[in-house]
């Protein structure tokens, strides 16, 4: 009692140096916080209280707690069969019936009550192992259970911080594969400084007889755990978890703070925000943090906790930076911020034209027939303007910037009966390329042109019209419009690209 | 192959001829069971440190599990065994719960292999029949074998397909019992349907010696069951031990059935 009035004592002095706890950030202890060894603020006082278990992607609400309690967790572990990506599902075995598990939140010093049962139907065994427990095994020896049975152990959280928790029956491997781990957050005595969000992310590598995506049930596939190659690579359990109408929500200037984790079993996770940098990390789920960070690196039964400002609308994309995961193998979640544009930090796109290198002239004529064609004034004197500067960067090295070719190697465009005899025929060239022998102005050439399948609509258009009113041509105009037809009317050569 | 149908057929016939001869609360027709020569095998759990092998001598196996049918009728004659009845020490709360009454198991899942059984009520099912469980290296034993080959634990393609038992949950109905394929020895499902009680389930892992068996808690956390399992890669194999290592001999789970053995020479 005394020892506890004496650590009491010591944290509100702390606090008190520190300055007032709503300025956040400063109250975060910079110096050691003396670990378990400081950790046991006494015995629970008042009524036992029962912790508030939350599904991925929600976290429960802060202890607000001043004073050490016994918290009471029931933990149920359920194997359910659940879609892994679209169309194929996957037999997961989970805590709380949901991978990640259950988001566990107590407070520093607190006495912890666990309850694991383990569902009826269940066919397996399990236990947890708490990164979070002082004690052999972090409660998996006292928690083994059998299906449609239920077991008890209680520890004391003497290290503050973010730890993950996951079975640890053998195969353990298999056990955490199938989705086996979540997040237990003990909070230090003062509490973590407020926010507007807090979300539950938790990555984790799969392995399936089929491949990624390939439809129907898929089984856990051994050999390609133990060789580490991983199917799916996911955030919170299945593809889609976090995207589309599942896609986690923010404000712009909302303060947000994630509680990552990584189940594994295998993979360590380079953990990246696409468009945000993190101001504030604390890494390896400890006390210390590292500011204005980029990508984060998250150990398999590791964790982290980001915290980032939002300054600017628009969707924000989580990935693991060690990119084909994210690209290949799923593990992509959308964070969505509403709020009034900031064009003052960033612009949005401001221009979107064709990079045309040392041979463009100036790129204005092009700016000013995309905004004529917007608004529905284009003419073909813009046409022209436009066309001859992409030309320029697009065709001029074979055609010549004189449109005469190069004899028995590239064709003329000047003069040229070919190109003057069928509008349709010219167009379909540009979209979709040319291979083999054509006679133009009396001359074979047999040579290979590519599609030109980088350039849209607008710009085959003004290419072709400043083809035909130049170089002595006798004029007339293609449309975009006419181009949009021949491109859904003809078929490119398979395979076939710029 | 045709040899091996004979033989079945004679074993079968003979089963039938002694079964009237088994004791009082025995089933009316003991299934058929094979002979299983044994030899030295090379156990998921070495015997001892530096020991690889173990020698399972000769024994009989059940062909095909204990259906619910089959316990209904030692049931009837050992009610001391009934659900309403049985000593809370024997089996918990789950025992036979599945069935529809305390002696009748309802049409549905007769055929189905039992399960939400205790050990001990297993270990009184085969005693009744003069039999008992088999033990765990005999059943690692019989299990080791593909239809092909007696030992096909090193073919990654069998291995597999048992572990697609493990990835599937267990909320769907149980076949009925010899369902799968005879392996080897003419035994059948032996994966694939159920776990099933050994008769020594309660001491494999937990040893009064550690010299002979390793940590005691080794396949109940992480660090500890890497380090003792042989056989790393036979997931299938763990799974039964950890399976059977949470189980008290009182627990019974929607999962858990179990077949008899008999010493050879002594049919059941």
């Amino acid at each position: 009692m005394t020892k506890n009035t004496v650590a009491m004592l010591m944290a509100a002095l702390l606090l008190g140096a520190c300055g007032s706890p709503d300025k956040a950030a400063s109250t975060h202890p910079t110096g050691p916080t003396g670990g378990s060894m400081k950790g046991d603020l006494g015995p629970a006082q008042g009524e036992p209280v029962h912790a508030v278990l939350t599904s991925p992607p929600e976290v429960p609400p802060p202890t607000n707690r001043k004073t050490p309690a016994k918290v009471i967790v029931e933990l149920e572990v359920i194997e359910v069969d659940k879609p892994i990506s679209d169309g194929v599902t996957y037999t997961f075995w989970t805590f709380g019936g949901t991978v990640p598990g259950s988001f566990i939140r107590v407070r520093q010093g607190d006495t912890v009550e666990f309850h694991l049962k383990n569902h009826p139907n269940s066919k397996m065994p399990h236990n947890i192992d708490l990164h979070g427990v002082t004690g052999p095994g972090g409660g998996a020896a006292s928690s083994f259970t059998a299906p449609g049975h239920q077991s008890q152990f209680t520890f004391k959280a003497l290290n503050q911080g973010l730890y993950v928790y996951h079975c640890a029956t053998a195969p353990v491997g298999m056990h955490v594969a199938n989705g086996m781990y979540g997040l237990i957050l003990v909070e230090p005595p003062e509490g973590l400084p407020p926010v507007d969000k807090e979300f539950y992310v938790m990555q984790g590598d799969y392995y399936t007889v089929g491949k990624y995506r390939e439809k129907g049930h898929q089984p856990f596939d051994m050999q390609k755990a133990i060789d580490e190659n991983p199917t799916y690579v996911l955030f919170n359990g299945s593809e889609g978890a976090l995207t589309g109408p599942k896609a986690l929500k923010a404000a712009t200037g909302q303060h947000v703070r994630m509680f990552v984790g990584n189940g594994g079993p295998n993979l360590v996770s380079s953990f990246h925000l696409i468009g945000e940098i993190f101001d504030k990390v604390q890494y390896e789920g400890g006390t210390h943090f590292q500011e204005n960070v980029q990508t984060t690196l998250i150990p398999a039964g590791g964790a982290a906790t980001v915290e980032f400002h939002l300054e600017v609308p628009g969707n924000y994309v989580l990935v693991d930076h060690s990119i084909f995961r994210a690209f290949n193998k799923g593990a992509v979640a959308i964070l969505e911020v509403s709020g009034g544009a900031r064009a003052d930090i960033y612009s949005g796109k401001q221009l979107d034209e064709v990079y045309l290198s040392d041979k463009l002239a100036d790129p204005a004529a092009i700016v000013t027939a995309a905004q004529a064609t917007a608004s529905g004034t284009l003419t073909v004197e813009q046409q022209i303007k436009a066309g001859e500067v992409l030309f320029k960067g697009t065709c001029s090295a074979c055609h010549q910037d004189t449109g005469a070719g190069i004899p028995n190697v590239f064709p003329p465009l000047a003069k040229s009966d070919f190109l003057l005899a069928d509008k349709k025929r010219a167009i379909g060239i540009v979209l979709n390329g040319l291979n083999g022998p054509v006679t133009v102005n009396g001359a074979t050439f047999n040579s290979v042109m590519p599609p030109m399948s980088q350039l849209n609509d607008d710009e085959v258009a003004n290419i072709l019209t400043f083809a035909l009113n130049s170089w002595g041509n006798k004029g007339g105009a293609v449309t975009a419009k006419e181009v949009a037809q021949v491109r859904t009317t003809t078929k490119r050569a398979e395979g076939a690209a710029h | 192959m045709n040899r091996k149908l004979a033989l079945f057929g004679i074993l079968a016939v003979a089963c039938a001829l002694t079964a009237h001869a088994a004791k009082l609360g025995a089933p009316a027709s003991a299934p058929p069971s094979v002979t299983i020569a044994g030899g030295q095998f090379e156990s998921v759990l070495p015997p001892a440190p530096n020991v690889k092998t173990t020698k399972v001598a000769p024994f009989r196996l059940d062909v095909v599990p204990v259906s619910n049918a089959d316990f209904a009728e030692f049931v009837l004659k050992r009610p001391e065994w009934r659900r309403d009845r049985v000593a809370g020490l024997f089996a918990d709360e789950g025992y036979l719960r599945h069935w529809a009454s305390a002696t009748d198991p309802g049409a549905a899942i007769a055929k189905q292999p039992v399960t939400q059984v205790s050990w001990f009520a297993a270990s009184a099912y085969c005693e009744a029949r003069g039999a008992r469980l088999p033990r765990w290296y005999e059943w690692e034993f019989a299990a080791a074998a593909s239809d092909k080959k007696p030992d096909a634990r090193q073919d990654p393609d069998w291995r597999q397909q048992i572990l697609d038992w493990y990835s599937k949950s267990a909320r769907g109905a149980l076949p009925v019992v010899g369902s799968t394929p005879a392996n080897y020895f003419g035994v059948r499902d032996l994966h694939g349907v159920v776990w099933e009680w050994v008769e020594d389930a309660g001491s494999m892992l937990v040893s009064d010696d550690s010299r002979e068996q390793g940590d005691p808690n080794r396949n109940r956390f992480c660090g500890t069951g890497a380090l003792s399992f042989e056989q790393k890669e036979n997931y299938a194999m763990m799974m039964r031990i950890a399976m059977l290592s949470s189980m008290k001999a009182s627990y019974s789970s929607s999962s858990m059935g179990f077949r008899c053995a008999t010493d050879t020479g002594k049919a059941p």
